[in-house]
């Protein structure tokens, strides 16, 4: 296969960036979009050339790290993360756009890698349930219900990628946020922190700079795992409980 | 200088016990006075720095992703042992412990797979209170599943995705801790060293990966979890980034390295595409508790999945099956591995003739398409997504990869290293699975190590020395660490060769997979010996990596790892060259029975090696650490 890249190449945070287009001759539809872009890379090198900085670990479609914008589109055409898109997917002769996420608590660090350091301070404000190491009771003593377990499992299954937040038009982070409000709200293991963290939470959210949800469904869309917009409306609904009976909590205040 | 495993004396079952008695404490208003530097967030680090952050000592994280939660135990899949015998099918931790011991082909340590099988259950309760999602009943109560190298159903598991639940349950720990103040984390940072002074380890040097600032940070002890060096080989399921400079450098600076040569092949992986392959997929073990392993019994070259529906039962054969009528196709993935090597030999493998079937119609005849849809679903679709074809229509097609390393750094009975003050946790270190690790047992060790080992065995070293007995970044060790850091960095930048990084790391994944790979001989490990040191004297003088240091650079990152692989490719060879028997995953085609099963020698081998580095190109030097069996019996493996 012959593809035509443009891609968003950019120093640094600070730097103006720009698209620049290279003609790639030497792809299979059996390789993965990440594998064309090494195999690009490596020719840049043999000329000289600064490779394209992205980012990209597991491979597996699990990690969450990998975050190309491919075709206006967070990791391409399939609702699946860039690593585990394939060339078969691209038609011969095809143009491929690829940018960095879009999202000003995005900032870009170099080429298509951004700074997601904005989802690490929501989580650090309450994704978790406050439990030290030992004395928990044994794993069989609450019984839970099946579907309400896997429920809690299906917004658990969220990979941290960011895919919602550069589908969206208001660069919400709802979704994400959402899902985790969402996994301990369902389990009775969340429910005593069940105010409080949706409350931290969605102060930390709005402190990062996130917009707001209109309802586009953009996110699901887009998400590789299928994360379900109904997380969003349980979120709400956590949200405006906690509001009318608990107490207003202090954010710590965004990232730069 | 000898090797102290401190495993401590007694029976069995109570050594761990009465070894959490006997080890100092540090009272807890003095715990604050203490530092910790903690590296790598997988299972094992995450684990470890929330549980130490909980207790009150100071912890400094570091990842090299942009967020903990993308180490690479996020990608295990099957499940995770515990010998809750929730079954009541005759599980218990002494029959985990049998198995361990057994699965590792009896080269491990009695003591240590002794404590992992008696805290397994507590992990599982730690787990669910943090939330982690586990499968259950309808009964509302945790589900088991059965897995390769045990008779009894132990494993829990989250779908397909154990180990992204348990590790973000494990990020949820830390991320409390980070918000607590008693955790700093920094994430895309890369450990470039070790310093060690006064023979203790007192701190380690770092690389900003995102501005390229080499940074020193001091502490009163280092613990490093940075999981395994399956990436030597390239090609692995590990994540890209993986790497063993952490581990390397250690081991430059005095830790001993344990059994490196003993690697894990799983028989479940996709099958290798083209020379633009940059990794492998695994599919979990899991899956063959439905698939069943199969090739034709004659030739059928280019065989594809959507034509073996019509190949007669008459014409296909289930060899691990018929080999092993009692495990089945849930034989250890050692022995999986070869047995499907060995029928591609033959010639009767299929696809691009590096492959096996692996066969769920009967599964879904029996089960029906939403049974095996809601076990393995995701697998599926994973398989789907990669390959193209569609898994619940024709078999899959499934080779073995490099996938885990049971070698690591030696630890003693503490997690501690050689060098006082290092611990080494989860896969970084070589303890607990012997020469082959069984399913699902990597995420136990991994958090019981840092849930349940490290939180009791670091404070009887930190009160041993006291709270004054650390270094500030001003001492000249630091600066002379952080210079040697920088001399390195600026050497790969110079050099302006003509070969990419890659190039040079390929061509020692394919060495080291030809000769140090599913099976060894002493000729194919000499001639990879020297295939290695040249590749690595042409590393040196022919690298191009471009770009500048104070920047984001991952060629130079990449470059700096492939130089460790060059040198701990290696030390490998010279351990498997050593160990001229075969046991779990080390196979020397010199020794094998005269039915082809791996044959050990334990008048001779029942040891640890450990080696010590001895300078840059001088030959490592052996140390044994000889291994006791009081409670197992040793015979040979036999699963048929």
């Amino acid at each position: 296969m012959k593809i035509t890249l443009k891609v968003w190449r950019q120093k640094n945070k600070e730097s103006k960036g720009e698209f620049k287009t290279y003609e790639h001759t030497h792809v299979s539809a059996d390789m993965s979009f990440l594998e064309m872009l090494d195999v690009l890379n490596d020719e840049l090198i043999k000329k000289n050339e600064e490779p394209i900085a992205f980012d990209h670990d597991c491979r597996e479609g699990i990690c969450g790290m990998c975050s190309l914008y491919i075709n206006g589109r967070p990791h391409g055409p399939l609702q699946t993360t860039v690593c585990q898109l394939h060339m078969r997917s691209f038609k011969d002769g095809e143009t491929i756009t690829i940018e960095p996420w879009r999202a000003r608590p995005f900032p870009v660090i170099r080429d298509l890698v951004v700074d997601r350091t904005a989802f690490e301070r929501i989580q650090q404000a309450g994704g978790y349930v406050n439990v030290n190491t030992g004395g928990v009771p044994d794993a069989n003593a609450i019984p839970i219900l099946k579907n309400i377990a896997e429920e809690a499992f299906d917004a658990a299954a969220c990979i941290g990628c960011g895919a919602c937040v550069a589908a969206c038009k208001n660069s919400s982070a709802m979704l994400f946020v959402g899902a985790k409000v969402s996994q301990f709200a369902l389990l009775p293991q969340g429910q005593v922190e069940r105010k409080t963290r949706v409350e931290k939470m969605v102060a930390q959210m709005d402190a990062e700079g996130f917009g707001a949800c209109t309802n586009t469904y953009a996110c699901e869309a887009e998400c590789p795992k299928g994360i379900k917009i109904t997380n969003i409306a349980r979120m709400n609904r956590e949200y405006f409980s906690a509001m009318v009976t608990s107490y207003k909590i202090e954010s710590k205040g965004g990232g730069d | 200088m000898k090797l102290d495993s401190k495993i401590p004396e007694g029976p069995l079952g109570e050594k761990w016990t009465k070894h959490k008695f006997n080890l100092k404490l540090v009272n807890p208003s003095n715990k604050r006075k203490y530092d910790v530097i903690v590296v790598g967030t997988g299972l094992a680090g995450a684990s470890a720095a929330a549980s130490l952050g909980e207790l009150g000592y100071n912890v400094k994280a570091f990842c090299y992703q942009d967020s903990p939660r993308r180490a690479h135990s996020i990608a295990a899949q099957g499940g995770i042992n515990a010998a809750k015998n929730y079954q009541n099918d005759g599980d218990s931790v002494f029959r985990l412990f049998y198995d361990t011991v057994k699965g590792g082909d009896y080269r491990a340590r009695e003591g240590n797979v002794y404590r992992l099988a008696e805290t397994s259950v507590s992990i599982i309760d730690q787990c669910v209170a943090q939330g982690v999602p586990f499968a259950r009943e309808y009964g509302g109560l945790l589900a088991n599943r059965s897995f390769g190298g045990a008779q009894v159903s132990r494993t829990f598991y989250a779908r397909g995705q154990t180990g992204q639940q348990l590790l973000l349950g494990a990020y949820g720990a830390l991320n409390r801790q980070i918000a607590n103040g008693k955790v700093k984390m920094y994430t895309r940072c890369e450990m470039l060293d070790v310093v060690v002074i006064d023979g203790k380890a007192k701190g380690i040097i770092t690389r900003d990966m995102v501005t390229g600032k080499v940074e020193a940070h001091s502490a009163h002890v280092v613990v490093l979890c940075t999981g395994g060096y399956s990436n030597v080989f390239f090609l692995s399921t590990s994540a890209k980034g993986c790497n063993a400079s952490a581990i390397w450098r250690a081991h430059k600076k005095g830790a001993f390295f344990g059994n490196p040569c003993f690697t894990q092949i799983h028989p479940t992986c996709i099958p290798v595409t083209g020379t633009h392959q940059s990794k492998l997929t695994l599919m979990s073990e899991s899956l063959r508790n439905d698939g069943r392993v199969w090739v034709p019994k004659k030739a059928m070259p280019g065989l594809k999945s959507k034509d073996a529906v019509s190949i007669p039962e008459s014409e296909r054969d289930y060899f691990l099956e018929r080999k092993y009528p009692s495990f089945g196709n849930l034989v250890p993935r050692d022995v999986a591995s070869r047995n499907a090597k060995q029928v591609c030999d033959e010639g009767r493998g299929v696809g691009s003739g590096l492959a096996v079937f692996l066969d769920f119609t009967d599964a879904i005849k029996r089960d029906g398409e939403s049974t095996i849809r809601a076990k393995y679903g995701n697998l599926f679709d994973m398989y789907a997504q990669i390959t193209g074809e569609n898994p619940y229509k024709g078999p899959m097609m499934i080779y073995p990869a490099v996938h885990y390393t049971m070698g690591g750094l030696w630890v003693d009975y503490n997690l501690m290293t050689t060098v006082p003050g290092l611990y080494a946790l989860g896969e970084c270190n070589f303890s607990d699975h012997g020469a082959n690790r069984l399913g699902a047992s990597a995420l136990m060790q991994g958090l019981a190590d840092g849930y349940f080992v490290i939180p009791y065995t670091i404070g009887d070293y930190l009160a041993t020395i006291g709270w004054n007995d650390k270094v500030g970044t001003d001492h000249p060790a630091f600066n002379e660490a952080m210079n040697g850091v920088n001399e390195r960095v600026n050497k790969l930048l110079s050099i302006k060769g003509k070969k990419t990084v890659d190039e040079f790391h390929r061509q020692l994944g394919l060495t080291m997979w030809e000769y140090c790979g599913m099976s060894r001989t002493e000729e194919g490990l000499k001639k990879a010996k020297k295939i290695i040191q040249d590749l690595r004297a042409e590393f040196w003088t022919n690298v191009n990596v471009l770009g500048s240091s104070n920047e984001l650079n991952q060629e130079l990152e990449k470059a700096g790892r492939v130089a460790d692989f060059l040198e701990l490719g290696e030390l490998m060879v010279d351990d498997a060259l050593n160990r001229s028997e075969s046991c779990g995953g080390h196979f020397r085609e010199e020794s094998q029975t005269p039915e082809g099963e791996a044959l050990r020698k334990d008048d001779e081998f029942a040891y640890v090696a450990a080696w010590e580095y001895k300078g840059d190109n001088q030959p490592a030097a052996l140390h044994k650490e000889e291994l006791k069996f009081e409670n197992v019996k040793l015979t040979q493996r036999s699963y048929k």
